[in-house]
């Protein structure tokens, strides 16, 4: 939180400058989250023995495998100014599907793909409906999520575990990294994703679109950009990151259940937020939604090591978290 | 005004011929003990929390903003007057604490909005995420019941009609007086189309977002209080959750656009009926239970693609050839 401040003093009035050691503005609010983040874990460091091992640091991946994956596909949406309420219930909805087809006996991978392709066929719709009669993203996803909420207690009310043999060993198998710091195969997935979107978004055409439609949907339009690939696009990514958070969380929960990640989109967006993105669009990076996520990890885990703290504690703190975070932003954008 | 609010009409009225078809006496109100029963009357009991969410909503959205906090600002209301009555006080004392205490949350949240200028969605998404855990604080995490005569009045007691749906009404009334009677109205239609410009134009943007925010964190208290005193008891957890997402899809269904400008009360009062009549409807015809979101999930997609800005409206009509 020091970073503003310490712009404010650099920048000379009436002369907007680069910023702190002329590092440009637009990695500011990044690099305040990844501040706030050494700044979380290093309090966790000093105050509790044990906190600060590689093991906790990797619990922190584990834990939120599928939160980071559903932060890089909320973070396409947001980039583009929309917003997409529905990967929650999609996360659900996912879950649902893998345990029931894999109790009715599919084998795992036409499980996989169906999953993924039910996922990436709503953000189709919900992005199609979006664009071809222009309702507002808001009401659009949010009758998505109604939807897939829906469709979840359609397949089943109760819970269904999983115990197919090849989702239980990836779910269970571990990767030991040097340091004797094990992973799960969910975290190698969900960092895979980000350097994939990472890829998508810095190097590829349609990553440079993203961004213009942002910054403004008719100037990119008018520039000849195809808008309307990637207005429908963000959604299909998003509604296959949300399918993929989903076969994740089900390796992590081991089930099917229709009431799982009730309000994750929340936490989606506010990742997103805290790492940095602008809602109005254009402004953001993958990396600073993926440092959002460890962010709100940390608190999570900082609130269980305390012990006397009640969980409630942890959504006031994310609230006074984004707080901060908006008012950074206003700081800096009012500055440019 | 007629034709934006032909297809919320006609989906209502859909609604209604559906339960009438599958229960005759759907429209049968009987009066008992100076009380009104019947299926209507339960349709508008169970509607005045979020008919009146909806209100507020309506002004919020008419200046292009939104308000997510509203259903952990009524879980706030139930809590703070039910752990009030429950340590002894009096139900008016609490309710007024109650009421108080959520117009500072309005003040908040006009404050974030219209001081700072941060969009509407994220400023309220703040206290969305922050609100539920200063409920489960004044509760200390425990649903709390309380006994009170005078406090199960607003949510469950009876004047003939029930009294939740008549405060609902009054405020609705109140509302259309103040905002349609007055330049009020205008004012904030201008604020929701250029804020700046109206500005410019000598009207106090600021003042009127503020006290739109605190009108809709006022409403939702109420609302809470409803919620809660139905059932004598606060769930900081579970009171009012997702009732905000209730209230918007009534205020777009009554054809309120989120883009700001324009605003309906009377699409709104449609909108609220439409979605309850809604729940009801799917209990009463005997659609599963499980397949109620997805049965609400189509009708509300429905009705939104029906008043899209482009799209189906223009091509029904142009086959017909007849201007709806």
């Amino acid at each position: 939180m020091i970073t503003p401040e310490v712009t404010a003093t650099a920048t000379a009035p009436g002369r907007p400058r680069g910023g702190l050691v002329n590092v440009p503005k637009r990695f500011l609010p990044v690099i305040a989250t990844f501040v706030v983040f050494v700044a979380t874990f290093g309090v966790g460091s000093v105050r509790y023995e044990g906190f600060a091992s590689g093991q906790v640091m990797a619990n922190l991946f584990i834990d939120n495998a599928f939160l980071i994956v559903l932060a890089v596909g909320m973070t396409f949406v947001i980039l583009t100014g929309g917003i997409d309420l529905s990967v929650g219930s999609v996360v659900a909805l996912s879950t649902m599907i893998a345990a029931s087809a894999l109790q009715a006996g599919w084998p795992a991978w036409l499980v996989v793909v169906t999953v993924l392709a039910t996922g990436s066929a709503l953000g189709l719709a919900m992005g199609w409906v979006i664009h071809r009669f222009g309702v507002q993203p808001f009401i659009v996803t949010l009758a998505g999520m109604f939807l897939a909420r829906g469709l979840c207690f359609v397949i089943s009310v109760e819970s269904v575990s999983i115990k197919d043999p090849a989702f239980r060993e990836l779910a269970t198998g571990s990767i030991e990294l040097p340091g004797g710091v094990t992973i799960t195969y969910g975290v190698v997935i969900a960092l895979v994703t980000v350097l994939a979107a990472v890829y998508v978004l810095h190097l590829t055409r349609f990553g440079r679109t993203v961004y213009a439609v942002g910054g403004s949907e008719s100037s990119a339009r008018l520039m000849g950009l195809a808008t309307t690939r990637v207005k429908v696009g963000v959604y299909v990514i998003s509604g296959f990151c949300s399918a993929l958070g989903g076969l994740l969380f089900s390796l992590y929960m081991l089930s099917g259940y229709s009431l799982h990640a009730v309000g994750m989109e929340l936490d989606a967006i506010a990742a997103v937020v805290v790492g940095g993105s602008l809602l109005s669009g254009g402004v953001g990076f993958v990396i600073g939604s993926v440092v959002g996520v460890l962010v709100l990890g940390t608190i999570q885990t900082l609130i269980s090591f305390e012990g006397t703290l009640s969980s409630w504690w942890t959504k006031i703190v994310i609230g006074a978290l984004l707080l901060a975070f908006i008012a950074l932003q206003r700081i800096i954008v009012r500055r440019t | 005004m007629k034709n934006r609010l032909l297809w919320p009409v006609v989906a209502l009225v859909a609604l209604l011929m559906l339960n009438v078809v599958v229960t005759p006496s759907f429209f049968s109100v009987r009066l008992q003990d100076g009380h009104l029963y019947g299926s209507l009357i339960d349709i508008l009991r169970n509607g005045a929390p979020t008919l009146l969410i909806a209100l507020g909503m309506t002004l919020v959205i008419a200046t292009r903003g939104i308000d997510l906090s509203v259903g952990a600002v009524a879980a706030i209301a139930g809590a703070v007057t039910c752990t009030h009555i429950a340590s002894g006080g009096n139900a008016w004392v609490a309710m007024g604490l109650a009421l108080a205490l959520c117009a500072v949350l309005g003040l908040w949240n006009g404050f974030l909005v219209s001081v700072l200028g941060i969009q509407p969605i994220i400023a309220t998404l703040v206290l969305m995420t922050a609100g539920r855990g200063i409920a489960m604080l004044i509760t200390e995490g425990q649903i709390i019941t309380v006994n009170d005569d005078s406090y199960r009045q607003v949510g469950a007691g009876f004047l003939v009609l029930p009294i939740a749906i008549l405060i609902s009404l009054a405020v609705l009334g109140l509302v259309a007086l103040v905002t349609r009677r007055t330049a009020l109205g205008l004012l904030i239609e201008s604020v929701g189309v250029n804020p700046s410009a109206s500005r410019l134009a000598g009207v106090r943007a600021r003042t009127i977002i503020w006290t739109v925010y605190v009108f809709a964190a006022l409403c939702a208290a109420v609302a809470g209080l409803m919620i809660s005193s139905n059932v004598s008891a606060a769930d900081a957890n579970n009171a009012g959750l997702w009732i905000e997402m209730d209230a918007i899809l009534a205020v777009v269904i009554g054809g309120t656009s989120l883009a700001g400008g324009r605003y309906s009360l009377t699409g709104t009062l449609l909108g609220a009926l439409i979605i309850q009549t809604l729940t009801t409807t799917v209990y009463t015809i005997g659609i599963a239970p499980e397949i109620t979101l997805v049965f609400k999930a189509i009708v509300v997609i429905a009705v939104c693609l029906m008043q899209a800005p482009v799209g189906i409206r223009v091509r029904v009509r142009g086959k017909q050839g007849v201007p709806a």
